[in-house]
């Protein structure tokens, strides 16, 4: 055995993964199992590919890029409303794909503010459609998860290196060579890694924003194999593509985080005495003002029509909201009981490539996971009966990426700096567990299940499969309800969708930095 | 325990045996919804059959085909309800149905003679707009003007593969050409129907493609009269819904029972406020107020069942081309 510096138990993280790994591929194989060889792979599927890519890549690097500046800015500043203002960067995210769109449309689209705003001073109006649309709605998605992300990583320095700038007058500058880039180093290549994968799954987004068939994704041509062509070769063939873009690119990325340690200090509140006057200052006004205004506008027009549809807002929708708030916990607890174990044996790895087990869940198509299980379970047991354990555990598995994101890299940061004092006092098992890594990860773990929580929340992923009408998530009702012209109702639902989806976030999120100056 | 488990089973299965049979429906997501026609066909067919139906709901028509083919001869389903006309010889293709034994006197714009599947409810796509718009009278005249439309992807929607055989079954092998004209009116294309018509409302377009029962809605449901459907002189793509009873079926006098019951006064005048379709059989108290204002088209196009799948893969091929340059 190699030299493990905290003796963590790798046994039930390893377990953790496989059991991850396998669930995943053997839904691919029983998907494979049913296919009749029919067809390789068309030029219509190689440009889906090449498009996919191609966004995914931009979206990546937009929403990463752009989120330097943003996270540097909070992480500096204090400000009324700075909580508040944190916690609704995470709305975007959690919001269903359709709501988000109307509301991105009602500020860029054609008869939206922007344009209103054009037209008043006499410009030509600009169109949201076209690879940049489609960016810009990635972003809009991501930019907020990416500064969390970033945020979260300022926020495990050390209060004391912050102090020592201060004391030797370090330029924001040399701040910014000497903390921040290591920093940026082991956490960027990462984030970038899960918008890409997740902006590679992308596909009613891509094609609504990418005006027309130009915008096909690998996900629309998997949701045509199943839908169209009922071409379950193809259909996991695909699949089969979009896990190995998703795989090599995170092993990649993840693999060239260099293992540097921020160190360790006293947990001391933290203090910033750099950057607060002048032109930084101005920067830093500028860049949260600018991302507020772009993230919060379209969830005003969100909010606003919500308020108008309330009142049309049927009962069933209630029910429906027990049902996603009940799905929501089950995740929560599913998927901290294999992330936890998972991060463990991922920090005490010397490289993070690993990771990437975690990607699986989010880059395998939720269709072709949801439609192999289908055919694993319906011979045995009737599918309706594990409508919830089997959403909860998908959820859970959607969110893993995410969550090993913000656990790993403070888990590695103790386990290097407690590593030598936890083995000296002969610490291990469940005692580091407790006296160690849950204390000081508790901020982590909180974000981890609100997140968990509230992208469960707005999840329609494989509950078409196995959803029995008395199950039926808040998304399906709201879907339902604009099937059924109702849009004003539905716009109602999505309210109520997205302060249910905040709520649990905020709770979860507040309860893990309870106490804490974060 | 074991026995505890034993006994549990044994009383489980003798008030099952007690229980009036089961009709498993499978059907699309809005037709089970609280505000569909669901509940209410629910309610009205349990009170003359002494039986339990139960509906159960999965995304529309063409999840209903993949998840029975999925399930094969297994299927819980005794009925499938919710395919539609351009489905059908897909369906059939399973060998999973079996012909129903239904009687109706139909008020369809065209024959039915298909002996399986089971007309409930059709209707028409059109171009819906607002009232203040002058509408185009046909595809060349949408194509030669400024207008802009949304439609549905036909690789995931059903709307958009019934503008797509609209298209094709009006110009033949002038279709590309039509596609060619309508691609700069074309705002986006979306996955589904909801989307599309979410985005209408919002204004992003000044058509989106629909059905023509579409302003009922508006009329009845909201009281608002501004919305209108376009009539093109082409004719008018259908699209007519049918149910089919499953061949494996443990139930299938129950099954065609339940068939017979969609086609009777009770299920079909519940269906126009609903559903917001045409019944396929004319209501003994007539079409709900509203309807007679809506427009009707002159001719009525439907490809034949059989010629559809490979018209089908035809045009895809033709729209792909000519909307991806």
């Amino acid at each position: 055995m190699a030299f493990r510096p905290v003796s963590i138990s790798t046994k039930p993280g390893i377990s953790a993964a496989v059991t991850v790994a396998a669930l995943i591929l053997t839904a691919l194989l029983a998907v494979l199992g049913r296919a009749e060889f029919t067809s390789g792979l068309g030029p219509a599927d190689w440009s889906a590919i090449r498009f996919t890519i191609l966004q995914a890549v931009i979206s990546a690097v937009v929403s990463t890029l752009l989120a330097v500046p943003v996270a540097r800015a909070l992480a500096r500043r204090r400000f009324r409303g700075r909580g508040l203002l944190v916690t609704l960067l995470g709305a975007p995210f959690i919001l269903p794909v359709i709501v988000a769109v109307l509301g991105l449309l009602a500020v860029f689209g054609r008869a939206g503010w922007l344009n209103a705003g054009l037209a008043q001073v006499g410009l030509e109006p600009v169109s949201i459609y076209g690879l940049h649309g489609v960016v810009l709605a990635h972003v809009f998605f991501n930019l907020p998860l990416a500064t969390r992300l970033l945020l979260q990583a300022w926020q495990t320095v050390p209060a004391e290196r912050f102090r020592l700038a201060a004391q030797m007058s370090l330029t924001p500058y040399a701040v910014f060579r000497s903390i921040e880039v290591p920093l940026l180093r082991q956490i960027l290549p990462g984030t970038a890694a899960l918008v890409f994968v997740i902006c590679l799954t992308s596909f009613a987004v891509a094609l609504t924003l990418g005006g027309g068939p130009r915008a096909t994704t690998v996900e629309l041509a998997i949701y045509q194999a199943f839908r169209f062509d009922f071409d379950l070769s193809r259909a996991a063939l695909l699949s089969l593509v979009q896990l190995g873009i998703a795989g090599g690119t995170a092993a990649a990325a993840l693999w060239i985080i260099p293992t540097i340690s921020i160190g360790g200090g006293f947990d001391r509140s933290l203090h910033r005495w750099d950057g607060q006057v002048g032109v930084q200052q101005v920067l830093d006004v500028l860049f949260i003002g600018l991302t507020t205004a772009f993230l919060l506008l379209p969830l005003v027009a969100v909010v606003t029509r919500g308020v108008a549809g309330f009142a049309k807002t049927p009962l069933a929708v209630w029910h429906a909201a027990g049902v996603s708030i009940i799905v929501a916990l089950f995740s929560i607890a599913v998927l901290l009981a294999i992330a936890l174990p998972m991060a463990g044996w991922i920090a005490t790895r010397p490289r993070g490539g690993s990771e990437a087990v975690g990607l699986l869940g989010l880059a395998a198509s939720p269709l072709t996971i949801g439609t192999g299980w289908f055919i694993l379970i319906n011979p045995v047991v009737d599918p309706f009966a594990l409508a919830l354990p089997v959403t909860a555990l998908v959820n859970a598995f959607m969110a893993l990426p995410f969550v090993l994101r913000i656990i790993v890299p403070p888990m590695r940061d103790t386990v290097q700096v407690y590593g030598r004092l936890t083995q000296t006092l002969g610490m291990g098992g469940w005692s580091l567990w407790r006296w160690v890594i849950l204390p000081r990860l508790r901020p982590q773990i909180g974000f981890a299940a609100g997140l968990t929580g509230a992208l469960s929340m707005g999840d329609l992923g494989v509950i078409a499969l196995f959803a029995s009408p008395d199950t039926a998530t808040l998304p399906l009702q709201m879907y339902r309800l604009m099937g059924a012209y109702r849009m004003d109702a539905a716009a109602g639902a999505a309210l109520i969708l997205l302060a249910l989806s905040l709520g649990i976030f905020w709770v979860f999120d507040k309860g893990g930095r309870w106490h804490a100056q974060a | 325990m074991k026995y505890l488990t034993l006994a549990a089973a044994t009383l489980l299965a003798t008030s099952a045996s007690a229980e009036p049979p089961q009709l498993v429906v499978y059907t699309y997501d809005s037709f089970v919804a609280d505000w569909g026609p669901g509940p209410v066909i629910e309610a009205a067919f349990e009170a003359e059959c002494d039986c339990d139906l139960k509906f159960v709901g999965m995304g529309d028509g063409a999840a209903l085909l993949a998840r029975l083919k999925l399930e094969g001869a297994r299927s819980d389903a005794d009925v499938v309800l919710g395919l539609d006309t351009s489905l059908v010889a897909a369906a059939k293709d399973t060998g999973l149905f079996a012909p129903a034994k239904v009687t109706a006197d139909y008020d369809l714009p065209v024959t039915w003679a298909d002996d399986t599947f089971v007309p409930y409810d059709w209707g028409y796509f059109a171009f819906v707009h607002d009232k203040k718009l002058t509408a185009p009278k046909n595809f060349r005249e949408l194509a030669d003007s400024d207008l802009k439309i949304v439609i549905q992807d036909p690789r995931s929607s059903t709307p958009g593969l019934g503008l797509l055989m609209w298209v094709k079954d009006a110009y033949g092998d002038e279709a590309p050409a039509i596609w060619e004209g309508l691609a700069d009116n074309i705002v986006t294309v979306t996955k589904g129907w909801s989307e599309a018509y979410g985005l209408f409302l919002e204004g992003e377009a000044d058509m989106v493609l629909s059905y023509t029962t579409s302003p009922a809605y508006h009329l009845i449901a909201e009281k608002d009269e501004t919305k209108a459907a376009a009539i093109f002189d082409e004719g008018h793509y259908m699209q007519i819904e049918v149910a089919g009873k499953l061949a494996a079926t443990d139930q299938p006098e129950l099954a065609d029972k339940f068939m017979q019951f969609m086609v009777s006064d009770a299920a079909q005048s519940v269906l126009p406020t609903t559903n917001w379709m045409y019944p396929a059989v004319a209501p003994a108290a007539g079409l709900p107020e509203g309807f007679d204002q809506l427009v009707e088209p002159e001719k009525a196009l439907l490809v034949p069942n059989d010629a559809v799948p490979a018209l089908r893969d035809e045009a895809l091929a033709e729209w792909l081309s000519a909307l991806s340059q």
